[in-house]
Order: structure tokens, then C-alpha cells, then sequence
């Protein structure tokens, strides 16, 4: 009886619950956090001092500097700076070009060998390639520069000469002089192995965490492998694997000794892949840096504030694609 | 009815050694028929041959598939014959680079090497004189400066992370990532511009150790993470059930119970930075001396060693001492990536 | 399991319509003869020799981990697909043992289909198009795909609801309506078995009830092997029942008899124990 006259008309709110942790505590999850914001912090303070550098010459050049394309250090007769003009297009039109020839051929290789590390082998095999291509992830990008120089050249530039010879009528294969070593197609190249072994590794997870009932569904089907591919294992991995693709070409865009190696870096807008002249933003930084003057130091800042904003949206995209498709998919 | 004894177990789905010999000798068809066509067509070299081998055995498979089974099995073996392709083509490039080194890199060092530095020779002397010693302990002792900074800091960010998981966890994780993909040399303009250029106007081994750390952080971070998120919340429930507080839980039972998951993760960090080269190009200055002193004057490492040998000298001595700092240094790579895998047990299938 | 006696399962299996085999059987049905089946070097299932008859429903009962499972993938040659899987013995469709040296897998799976025990529609395709799957997935060639989309999802009982959503994705259905649109995408390539792995232990007894129906309409055209823990639904569905046990070694098949008559007077005691619930 007593019961139903307690029993209220509504729920009762849930209560809140708190704790005073104790002080090691609070130290503990001051210090933690602390540390914790340290990337935040990092990466604040690489956007903030390369802008202030680069402050003083983006706020002369303005737009041009991305759009125009000459970087001269004019200097009167006692040798002081008279007069400078910075502009980086030709450089970001190579970095865009070296780092897109490096995407086609590489990530078509990598996709089709993460499909045969995952589908087609086997037992130690297996195991064996898989430990060869996340080692070759670990190697240096100067040994990637050093060989493609020294190694790969000469057959690159063999390739390059078949490349003009049959489809010199299409524009970009086209040469303005037979000079066909140290091109953007040679640096393009160097980076897409460079990036083959991340793009595998990343594709491998993905195309590894396919869900087994759709895998055998099909399969129960009268699926090929290939049928089974096509309707599960590429709509499952699909954002992640471009998520993987872009990992690639930021890691392709902001690669500095390899290009420098391999690319002659002259300056001026170059589209056509098979002549030997260009650059890009990283490794032009990395030649003028020697002999630069204070004005000149500061436009590179600018330089490397643009390369900075540029890999970091290209990694945030990657990031958001592999992090909403990868790990669960669709 | 059973059966009196048990029969042995088989596998009759497997690829049978009929299947394979036919297999090799379409492979073996096309190699004959690509010969032809190199000898008779415009093709020529190698590269004529390899192309013309994969077409036509590609092709010559498809055909058989298409004979014995039907088209869906031939577009089948299609894709097989490409993703094979694919992974002889990733292969390629490993053996070469792998093969270079150890060649090339062998005529390269002497053991004179490792007692000597670059102050009584130049890059383009035999490689018999001079040495990469002031290198490598450059190399050392930024790596071990790097570390120093990175750890603790990696380490607290995966901690913040796994631990405390705050409101801003996400964004700190994002972050992260994003540090990852910073290019290498803007790690050294940052530092340049933070540093080097309003207040020690030096190149030292200390700043080369912080642009270092710039790209050693999120490696540590994140694998530190992968690591600790392992340890099952069993433990951590246990201790604060025991009335432990989350610093002794965590200092006492979780990050324990993660060692060798960290020292996985210093691994990782060390074998990401210790090929660096741009950075150190800019903050670091290349000494041909041995230097011990992280503060106070430019620091060699084995990277610039390369790096100086390869561009500024010129001559087959100068590549060859190149190639003698490279096998050191990719020896260097190979053991840490080995002991990583050894000790993280990582499983791979 | 508490008021369903052996006698009463035994009578609702004799009390079921008797199933008239319709007039277009497809195929004549399955035989499997000493099917012994490994995991490496581990002994799962113990010379297991069954027919199942075209026309007719075949209900797989025993204990957890006896190898009812294992014994079904062999029949559509899935047991494959574990890595250390390995078989001896012979499954006999048609007269041809579909183990034998050049044998078409693809084929042998368009003509032994299968439904899983957790619904698995194509999550990327629309309802139609999933029921449809089948003929892309083989690359067969149909003409009336229409009329066969809509046959296939009135033969699984899923036509009227699914009628007007056809462009749907397959995600957005109740479980048990995926597991009836897994069934229609089974049918549409026109399988003359049907294997299915306790299709409805994920379901509620609603749509457990529905696709109970829509098996015993299937068996008038195909034969159909069910494996399943529940007693009453092989009471209910099954014209042949077999019971399969382990006890520590490898899974074997006890007995097999007509349902009813394994209900009410197994020959075996372990049979016996197992329906009146003395264990399992």
C-alpha cells in the first residue's frame, strides 16, 4: 500500500555524479594534458613563425606569389639587393606535376599488389613480401634519390625517348630540345616507388578487414574472384584506399632530397614531363637556401608556408577518407 | 556402415601439378613467342621483351581459361595475371635499391672507416681516407637529443589520448596524424625561423635534434597509442578497483604492462629520422669534424655525409664513398626495423 | 524446450501437410558418401554418408560444434575456403561427384546455393539489385530480369513489402526481411539445392514463422538442407531428419530417419536422449 501511494506521477532526473580527484591526480592529468596539446601547439607555432618570416614578402608580392612565376634576386652595382620578385608558380606547378605523374603509376601498382597480398598469397610467402615492402616503407628518401640517380636514369630516360618518339603529338610528351634526363617524368618516377610501399601497406589493412559473410556470400554465389572483388572488396575499400592514395601524394608533394637529386631544378613553368627542367616548391627551397640573403630567406618561409598548408589539407583529407571508410567501411 | 580404417585427408580444390605445369608452360609459350616478336617487330631491349611476355602469355591464359571454363573465369584470370604484374613491379625496384647498396656500397667502406673523420680529407679522395665517424656519432647523439624531447612528449600525447581521453581527444588525434605529413624540410625552415635565425644564429647538433623531433613525435605518438590500446581495460579496472589513483594505475600497471609496446615505438621513431636528410641540411651545418657537443657548433651525421659526398664531390671515389654511408646507414635501418618486428611479434597474415 | 515431448514434435511432424512434390523438380537431388572433413591435422567430421532426395527437406540436428556446419560447406564446396581445411570422401550432385579433378567450383555453387545464419545482403547494391547479384556475380546473361527479380522475391514471401523500394538500399530492411531478400537472391540463380545454416536463429519467431513457409514452398521445386538447434522448426519443416554428435572426436551422423519417426521411436539411445532433452 505504501507503495503506491510513493510511487510519483514522473521518473526522477538522474543524479550527477562527481569526484574530487586527489591532487597526484590533478597533476597527473595537468601534465598529460599538457603534453597532449603538444601537437596542437607544434603545428600552431610552424603556421605562426613561418608566417611572421614570410610576412614581409607575402604582404609585397600578395597573390602573385603563388601566381607568378619568377623568383630573381636583382642586385645593383655594389652587389646589395636592389630589387627582388618572388613568385612560386612555376615550383607548385611542378610539385603538382611530379607528385600527380608519381599517383598514376604508383597507385594503380600498389592497389593491384595489396589485391595480391591479400587475395592471391599465401603462408610464408606471404609473410616474406609483406615484410620486403614495409621495410622498403622505412628507407630513406635519399637512397630513393641517390638510385633513381644513379640507377634509374638511364632507363628512364630510354623510356622517356620511346614516350616521345610514339606520343610526342600529344603536348606533354612533347620536347622543346633532346634533353631528356633529370625530367619531372623521371623525379614523377622516383616518387611513385617511393610511395608504392605506404600505399600497399595501407590498402593491404583495408582490403584485410573486408567482412567475411559478404566475402563468402558472394563467393556462395558462383562469385569469380574477381566478381567477388568488384562487388565487395571495392565498395568496402574504396574511401579508404583513395584516403591512402592522398596519403601518398602529400607524402609526393612535400619530398625535398629525392627531387633535388633527380630533377634538374631550373626555374620556369615546365608542363612537358619528358624535358629535363623544373622542380618543386621543397626542393627549390632547398637550393636557394644556401646563398640566400635575408629577404630572400623570408620568401622562402613564405614558401615553405604554402608547401606547409598544402600537404596539411591533403593529409586532413586523407585522414577524414580513411577514418570514416577504412576502419568500418560501409 | 563405417568405414574400417579412416582415409587421409586431401585437398582436392588445391591448384594440382597438372594445373601449374600447364600454367608454366603458357608462360614458357610466351616467352618464346615474345622472342619472335622482338626479333621481328620494332621491339627492342628488354623492355620490348617484358612487355611483349606479358602480353601475350596474359593473353594466351585468357584464351585457355575461355576454352576450359567460360568468360567470366578468363576476365578472372586477367586480374591474376595483373596483380601479379603489379607485385613483380613493386618487387623490382626493392632488389635493386637493396642490391645497389650492398654492391656498391661494399667497395665504399673500409674498417679504417669508424676511427676516422672527414677533417684530413675531402669527398673526393680514395675511400681509404678519412671516415665516417664523426657521422655516425652525430648521428648518434642528435637521434639520442631527439629522443630525449620526442618521448616523453609522444608519450604523454598517446597517454592523453588512451587515458584521459578529453573532449579533445578527436581533434588532438587529427593532429597528430596531420604532424605526420609535415614535409621534412619545412621541420627545418620551422626551426630555422623559431630559432635558429633570431636567437642562436648557430647551426647546431640541438637544432637539428628539434627539427628531428618535429617528425619523430607523431611516429612515437601514434605507435605509442596502437600500443597502450592494446593493454585490455581488465588492468586498468583492476587497479582503480583496488583504490589506486589514475597516476599510479597508469604509471604502475599500464605503462608497465605496455614496455615493450614502447620500446617498439622509440624504434619506430629512431628508424623514421635517422635517414632524414633535408632538415639537417639546413639547421644542423655539416662538420667534417668530430663534434660532441650538441650545443655549440654544426654537427655531422651520417645523411649529410651521404649527401656531401654525392653532390659535391663528383668523382667515382666520391660515389663511392656515398654508397659506403648509405649501406652503413641502411644496415643501421634494417636491424632496428628487424628488432621492432621481433619484438612486437606483429603478425602479418 | 519445457512441454515439447519427443511424441509431440513426432506428432507435429506427422501432422504437417504432406508436401506434394511439384511437377518441374530441378536435378535429382544430393548424395554424399564417406564425407570425412580436417582442420590441419584435426579430425571435425567422422564418415558421414546422407542423401537427400529432390523435393524433399532435410533437417541437420545435434549439439553445438558436432560439425553440422562443417558437414554443409562441404556440400557447396565453402569448406575450401579455411586454410587448412581438407576432405576426403565424395559428394555426388547429379551423379558427379563435385570433388572430382576439373571440376567448374562457380558451377557447382550456382547449383548448391546457400543462406547463412547471420543475413549478409550487399550493403553497396539496392534491393533490387541485390536480389540480382547472382546472375552479375556469375556474369550470366538473363532476358527477363524483371520478371525473374519479382519471382524470386515472391517465391522468399518478401514481394508485397518490398514491391514499391526496390531502389532501396539492402541495409535498410528488419533483419528478418534481409535474410528472406538473401533467400530471393539465392533463388535467382536458380539453384536446384539450397543449403541453409540455421537461418533463422537471428530472427524473431515472426519472421521465423515467414520463411518456414517459404521452405516448405521451395521443397516442392528443390531440395533443401537445413541446419538447426530448434527441435520444433525440424519438426516443423522436415520431411528427413538426421542427428549428428560429437563426443570429443570428430562429429558424426548418428542416425538419419523420416522426422516423425526419429521423434517418436529413434533407434539410437543417443538420439533418443538428445530429442527428449536429456542433453544438447
Amino acid at each position: 500500500m505504501t507503495l503506491l501511494e510513493n510511487r510519483s506521477a514522473s521518473i526522477p532526473e538522474p543524479r550527477e555524479i562527481t569526484t574530487k580527484p586527489r591532487i597526484s591526480d590533478q597533476i597527473f592529468r595537468l601534465v598529460v594534458t599538457i603534453g597532449g596539446m603538444s601537437s596542437l601547439v607544434i603545428l600552431g607555432l610552424i603556421a605562426l613563425f613561418l608566417s611572421i618570416k614570410g610576412f614581409n614578402v607575402l604582404k609585397v608580392e600578395q597573390l602573385s606569389f603563388i601566381t607568378e612565376s619568377k623568383w630573381e634576386v636583382l642586385q645593383d652595382g655594389e652587389g646589395k639587393i636592389a630589387e627582388s620578385t618572388f613568385g612560386l608558380a612555376a615550383m607548385l606547378v611542378g610539385t603538382f606535376l611530379s607528385a600527380f605523374i608519381a599517383i598514376i603509376v604508383g597507385v594503380p601498382i600498389a592497389v593491384l599488389s595489396a589485391l595480391y597480398l591479400t587475395f592471391y598469397a599465401r603462408g610464408s610467402v606471404k609473410k616474406l613480401l609483406v615484410s620486403l615492402i614495409d621495410l622498403m616503407a622505412a628507407f630513406p628518401s635519399l637512397l630513393f634519390g641517390f638510385w633513381g640517380f644513379i640507377v634509374l636514369m638511364g632507363s628512364a630516360e630510354y623510356w622517356a625517348k620511346l614516350l616521345n618518339k610514339y606520343l610526342g603529338f600529344i603536348p606533354i610528351f612533347d620536347v622543346p630540345a633532346p634533353i631528356f634526363e633529370r625530367s619531372p617524368f623521371i623525379a614523377g618516377l622516383v616518387l611513385a616507388i617511393m610511395i608504392i610501399p605506404i600505399v600497399t601497406a595501407i590498402s593491404r589493412e583495408i582490403f584485410d578487414q573486408t567482412p567475411l559473410d559478404r566475402i563468402q556470400a558472394a563467393y556462395a554465389l558462383g562469385a569469380s574472384k574477381l566478381s567477388m572483388i568488384r562487388a565487395v572488396v571495392i565498395p568496402y575499400g574504396r574511401g579508404g584506399v583513395v584516403g591512402g592514395a592522398m596519403l601518398g601524394l602529400g607524402r609526393a608533394m612535400g619530398e625535398t632530397v629525392a627531387v633535388y637529386t633527380v630533377l634538374n631544378v631550373v626555374y620556369q613553368i615546365n608542363w612537358q614531363v619528358l624535358f629535363g627542367a623544373g622542380g618543386n616548391v621543397a626542393s627549390l627551397i632547398l637550393l636557394k637556401f644556401g646563398e640566400a640573403g635575408p629577404d630572400e630567406v623570408d620568401a622562402l618561409m613564405a614558401a615553405g608556408l604554402v608547401l606547409f598548408l598544402l600537404t596539411l589539407v591533403v593529409n586532413a583529407i586523407s585522414d577524414i577518407l580513411i577514418n570514416t571508410f577504412g576502419k568500418k567501411g560501409r | 556402415m563405417t568405414q574400417a580404417t579412416i582415409p587421409s585427408p586431401q585437398t582436392p580444390w588445391a591448384t594440382s601439378f597438372q594445373q601449374r605445369l600447364n600454367t608454366a608452360g603458357l608462360i614458357a609459350l610466351g616467352a618464346v613467342l615474345a622472342g619472335v616478336a622482338v626479333k621481328t617487330t620494332g621491339l627492342s631491349g628488354k623492355l620490348g621483351f617484358a612487355v611483349s611476355l606479358f602480353v601475350i602469355a596474359s593473353l594466351l591464359i585468357f584464351v585457355q581459361q575461355l576454352r576450359l571454363r567460360d568468360m567470366a573465369a578468363a576476365k578472372d584470370s586477367l586480374l591474376s595475371s595483373f596483380a601479379s604484374l603489379a607485385i613483380v613491379l613493386t618487387l623490382i625496384p626493392i632488389i635493386s635499391i637493396v642490391s645497389t647498396v650492398v654492391i656498391r656500397g661494399y667497395q665504399g667502406i673500409h674498417f679504417g672507416m669508424f676511427a676516422n673523420d672527414m677533417t684530413m680529407a675531402s669527398v673526393n679522395d680514395p675511400v681509404t681516407a678519412g671516415g665516417l665517424l664523426h657521422a655516425l656519432v652525430g648521428t648518434v647523439i642528435m637521434v639520442g637529443v631527439a629522443l630525449l624531447i620526442s618521448f616523453p612528449i609522444g608519450l604523454l600525447t598517446a597517454l592523453y589520448l588512451t587515458e584521459i581521453r578529453g573532449k579533445l581527444a578527436r581533434p588532438i588525434k587529427f593532429l597528430v596524424q596531420a604532424m605526420s605529413g609535415v614535409p621534412s624540410i619545412v621541420a627545418g625552415l620551422f626551426i630555422l625561423s623559431i630559432l635558429v635565425i633570431p636567437v642562436t644564429q648557430e647551426l647546431t647538433g640541438l637544432m637539428g635534434s628539434l627539427a628531428l623531433s618535429i617528425l619523430m613525435i607523431p611516429t612515437i605518438a601514434r605507435t605509442a597509442e596502437e600500443m597502450l590500446l592494446l593493454i585490455p581495460n581488465d588492468l586498468r579496472e583492476a587497479g582503480v578497483a583496488l583504490g589506486a589513483t589514475q597516476w599510479r594505475t597508469v604509471s604502475g600497471v599500464v605503462v608497465p604492462a605496455a614496455r615493450s609496446g614502447l620500446v617498439t615505438a622509440i624504434i619506430l621513431g629512431i628508424a623514421r629520422i635517422i635517414g632524414e636528410t633535408a632538415p639537417l641540411l639546413l639547421v644542423s651545418g655539416g662538420a667534417d669534424a668530430l663534434n660532441f657537443n650538441p650545443a655549440s657548433g654544426p654537427m655531422g651525421s651520417l645523411p649529410f655525409y651521404i649527401w656531401k659526398a654525392f653532390l659535391t664531390g663528383g668523382t667515382e671515389e666520391a660515389y663511392a664513398r656515398a654508397w659506403g654511408g648509405m649501406l652503413v646507414l641502411l644496415i643501421l635501418i634494417v636491424s632496428l626495423f628487424s628488432l621492432a618486428r621481433y619484438l612486437s611479434g606483429r603478425k602479418v597474415a | 524446450m519445457q512441454a515439447t515431448t519427443p511424441s509431440s514434435l513426432a506428432s507435429v511432424a506427422n501432422n504437417r501437410e504432406q508436401r506434394v512434390p511439384g511437377t518441374n523438380l530441378l536435378g535429382t537431388g544430393l548424395e554424399t558418401r564417406g564425407v570425412h572433413a580436417w582442420f590441419g591435422k584435426k579430425h571435425v567430421l567422422s564418415d558421414v554418408s546422407l542423401d537427400f532426395a529432390a523435393g524433399t527437406v532435410t533437417a541437420l540436428i545435434g549439439p553445438s560444434g558436432c560439425g553440422k556446419s562443417t558437414y554443409l560447406r562441404t556440400l557447396n564446396r565453402m569448406h575450401e575456403f579455411i586454410p587448412t581445411a581438407a576432405l576426403a570422401g565424395e559428394v555426388l550432385l547429379d551423379g558427379q561427384d563435385i570433388y572430382a579433378a576439373g571440376t567448374d567450383v562457380t558451377k557447382i555453387r550456382l547449383k548448391v546455393g546457400m543462406v547463412f545464419q547471420k543475413p549478409n545482403p550487399f550493403p553497396s547494391m539496392t534491393i533490387g539489385e541485390n536480389v540480382l547479384s547472382g546472375l552479375k556475380l556469375a556474369q550470366l546473361k538473363k532476358s527477363n530480369t524483371d520478371d525473374l527479380l519479382e519471382s524470386c522475391l515472391v517465391r522468399a514471401g518478401l514481394w508485397s513489402e518490398v514491391k514499391d523500394r526496390l531502389g532501396e538500399h539492402g541495409g535498410a530492411l528488419s533483419g528478418g526481411q534481409q535474410q528472406r531478400l538473401c533467400i530471393a537472391r539465392s533463388l535467382a540463380v536458380e539453384p536446384q539445392v539450397l543449403l541453409m545454416d540455421e537461418p533463422c536463429s537471428a530472427l524473431d519467431p515472426g519472421s521465423t514463422f515467414r520463411i518456414e513457409e517459404t521452405i516448405s514452398e521451395l521443397a516442392k521445386s528443390m531440395t533443401i538442407v537445413i541446419v538447426t538447434h530448434n527441435m520444433q522448426q525440424a519438426a516443423r519443416v522436415s520431411d528427413y531428419t538426421a542427428f549428428f554428435l560429437s563426443d570429443g572426436g570428430p562429429g558424426v551422423m548418428v542416425e538419419t530417419a523420416p522426422t516423425s519417426k526419429i521423434f517418436s521411436s529413434p533407434t539410437d539411445k543417443r538420439t533418443e536422449d538428445y530429442v527428449t532433452g536429456r542433453f544438447g
